[in-house]
């Protein structure tokens, strides 16, 4: 590809503490693709994402999101480049005492003032729609919701201002297999419609093989190669092989290589 | 004439035009608008005023544009729908964009439909009383679940976690001891100022110290301490407990075959009935401090006829009163809590819920039994 990237991180540390958990790391992400980033626990995937997200300062490096530089940003220049983003946190992180159509006013608010209030309205029922939600979630709180309705509601509110980039952590831990592919297959679409750039977090394989177009690998506090799942495997990395050939690796590579026909 | 509105994004190539509607007006047949440019969330106020202005039949024209979002798409869609508007010039893109919103036009209502007036105020009344007789029931049910953990207990007294009780010893009575006895100090103090103040106008300013002792010790010194514990203790009993449900720890005590009456509830009673008293008689006593340097200091009435005259003026019942109330009142307060913690269910919002309830109850009940023994008392004659 050659339009710049979307996420440019550079020399990147991060420790807490005695306990260095990023030295040294660079990543690109690139224009509309969809990036999962792999690591084994406690390798600092979450740490990289509130990094690049600017819920975590690091102790050195650059961090680039859609063309600016995000560290030590002012306020008000870093709300603008907010605005162009949606994150969606491990367990929704939904505001317990909106309900879910509130929540995903939020946003909306915040930037767009001056809307008047049913145009508001009319665009969250839709983007609840469009995150794959009953009409019937949209009055109910968070507290009602199932773990899989909690996520989808937390990309509804993701997407309240149609991000060119999202960030997603770990959206299908806690899912049941059927609900996991369904939202995989929820990004999916979202992701081809939407024309958006993905930065997903994940343990979950089958997500990697189905949605995927890279892989980066999180290990020795760098990332340690970025690829499609192939060019992953041609490494001979120990813990890329494990996590790539070992037995559930394998079983999702063979239900994605001969994908059954229904 | 149209408002023109610049749009503020810097995405993409870095080359957004100004996007701007404009009207047509053809012949007789309706009107035609034509945007160019981005019609994104940043305009979408603007172009829905502009489109809700135009007369029917209405043709869009989008063939200059070259970015819309999904709430561009969306007010397009609108017009579309409810007005039969005809959309001309639309790229593949933007056809799909606005095929999507469409399949997504489901109504989807904000908030919860409540109802309005009386019935509302009827139902709120209806389930607060539901909920009120729920709560006494089920207090009166973990009251009699935590009797007969005392028989087990006694029936097998190696069960016994005399560990458990001397640690919440620790935490309910000696690092209270801080707090409550400044506490104590101050309320001597203020007591004795109030009194003085008064009785000064009879030239009685002596009488101060009949005030200090008798009420400091008959009813202040126990109350303010149980006041002091149920929201220090009583509260963080309800906190603990509640967390232990949430994580489930309480249903792996159960299958281990721990009952958490035993383990949980027990020893933080135990420790709550023998350290209230104490705590009580440690506050009456530095009430007691308080109001003693208050007279010596502003009424000058010397430390040694102080102590004297509160000889001469407190009788022992109302020591006995103070003293007796005292471990009623840390069960109650251990109750509570324990009760509260063990309803909590589902989330965290639930703890700090069942966390204020659980003060709230126990104070509440403490100063019903306070009037109550007052009553009792008073009327077996010690005054």
């Amino acid at each position: 590809m050659t339009a710049p990237p979307i996420i440019k991180v550079r020399g990147l540390r991060n420790s807490f503490g005695e306990q260095v958990i990023h030295d040294d790391l660079d990543l690109e992400v690139c224009r509309r693709e969809i990036l999962g980033v792999v690591g084994g626990s406690g390798t600092g995937k979450s740490v990289l994402m509130r990094s690049i997200i600017g819920l975590q300062k690091p102790d050195a490096g650059e961090i680039e999101v859609l063309g600016e530089d995000m560290i030590d940003r002012s306020e008000d220049e870093a709300k603008n480049i907010r605005r162009r983003w949606g994150i969606l946190f491990q367990n929704g992180a939904l505001f317990s005492t909106l309900t879910v159509a509130e929540n995903v006013e939020v946003p909306i608010h915040e930037y767009f003032p001056y809307l008047v209030p049913p145009l508001i309205d009319e665009i969250a029922s839709f983007k609840i729609a469009m995150s794959g939600l009953e009409p019937e979630a949209g009055p109910k709180y968070p507290s009602e919701l199932s773990g899989g309705m909690r996520k989808r509601a937390g990309l509804a509110r993701a997407l309240a201002l149609d991000p060119e980039l999202l960030f997603l952590d770990e959206p299908t831990a806690g899912l049941d297999p059927i609900a996991a592919a369904a939202f995989d297959e929820l990004i999916k679409s979202l992701h081809g419609r939407l024309e958006l750039t993905v930065f997903l977090i994940t343990h979950d394989l089958d997500t990697l093989y189905t949605i995927c177009d890279r892989v980066a690998v999180l290990a020795d506090k760098k990332v340690i190669a970025v690829g499609t799942i192939p060019e992953l495997l041609s490494l001979d990395h120990p813990w890329i092989q494990e996590y790539f050939n070992g037995p559930r690796g394998r079983s999702a590579a063979i239900s994605h290589k001969e994908p059954v026909e229904a | 004439m149209w408002g023109i509105s610049r749009t503020n994004s810097r995405c993409m190539a870095g080359q957004e035009q100004i996007a701007g509607g404009s009207r047509e007006t053809g012949d007789g047949a309706g009107d035609t608008y034509r945007v160019a440019g981005a019609l994104t969330i940043t305009r979408a106020a603007t172009t829905a005023r502009e489109i809700e202005a135009l007369q029917d039949p209405l043709t869009i024209d989008l063939a200059q544009i070259h970015k819309m979002d999904t709430v561009g798409a969306w007010i397009i869609y609108r017009a579309v729908r409810d007005r039969r508007a005809k959309v001309i010039g639309a790229n593949p893109e933007i056809e799909s964009l606005l095929e999507q919103v469409g399949e997504a036009d489901r109504p989807v209502l904000i908030h919860p439909e409540e109802e309005g007036g009386l019935f509302r105020v009827l139902d709120e009344l209806g389930t607060w009383m539901a909920e009120l007789g729920q709560t006494l029931v089920g207090l009166l049910g973990f009251l009699g679940a935590t009797l007969i953990g005392f028989a087990n207990l006694i029936k097998h007294p190696k069960r016994f976690r005399i560990n458990a009780i001397v640690q919440r010893f620790d935490v309910v009575g000696v690092r209270a001891l801080g707090i409550i006895g400044l506490m104590s100090f101050l309320i001597g103090v203020v007591v004795g100022q109030q009194g003085a103040v008064q009785l000064e106008q009879f030239g009685a300013e002596i009488y101060t110290i009949n005030l200090i002792g008798r009420i400091t010790v008959r009813e202040l010194g126990t109350l303010m301490t149980a006041i002091m514990v149920a929201g220090r203790s009583g509260s963080a009993f309800a906190a603990q407990i509640g967390t232990m449900k949430i994580t489930e720890e309480i249903d792996a005590m159960r299958t281990i075959g721990v009952s958490p009456i035993e383990a949980l509830v027990i020893p933080r009673l135990i420790a709550s009935v023998i350290m209230m008293p104490l705590l009580a008689f440690f506050a009456m006593m530095m009430s007691l401090l308080g109001g003693g340097i208050f007279v010596w200091l502003m009424l000058d009435i010397p430390p040694l006829t102080y102590v004297q005259r509160l000889q001469e003026v407190i009788p022992m019942t109302d020591f006995y009163i103070g003293i007796i109330k005292a471990p009623v009142f840390g069960f109650i307060i251990a109750l509570a809590g324990c009760f509260q913690g063990m309803l909590v269910q589902g989330n965290s919002e639930e703890v700090g819920m069942r966390t204020t309830n659980a003060v709230v109850q126990s104070i509440f009940l403490v100063i019903v039994l306070d009037a109550v023994f007052a009553v009792f008392f008073s009327s077996i004659g010690w005054r």
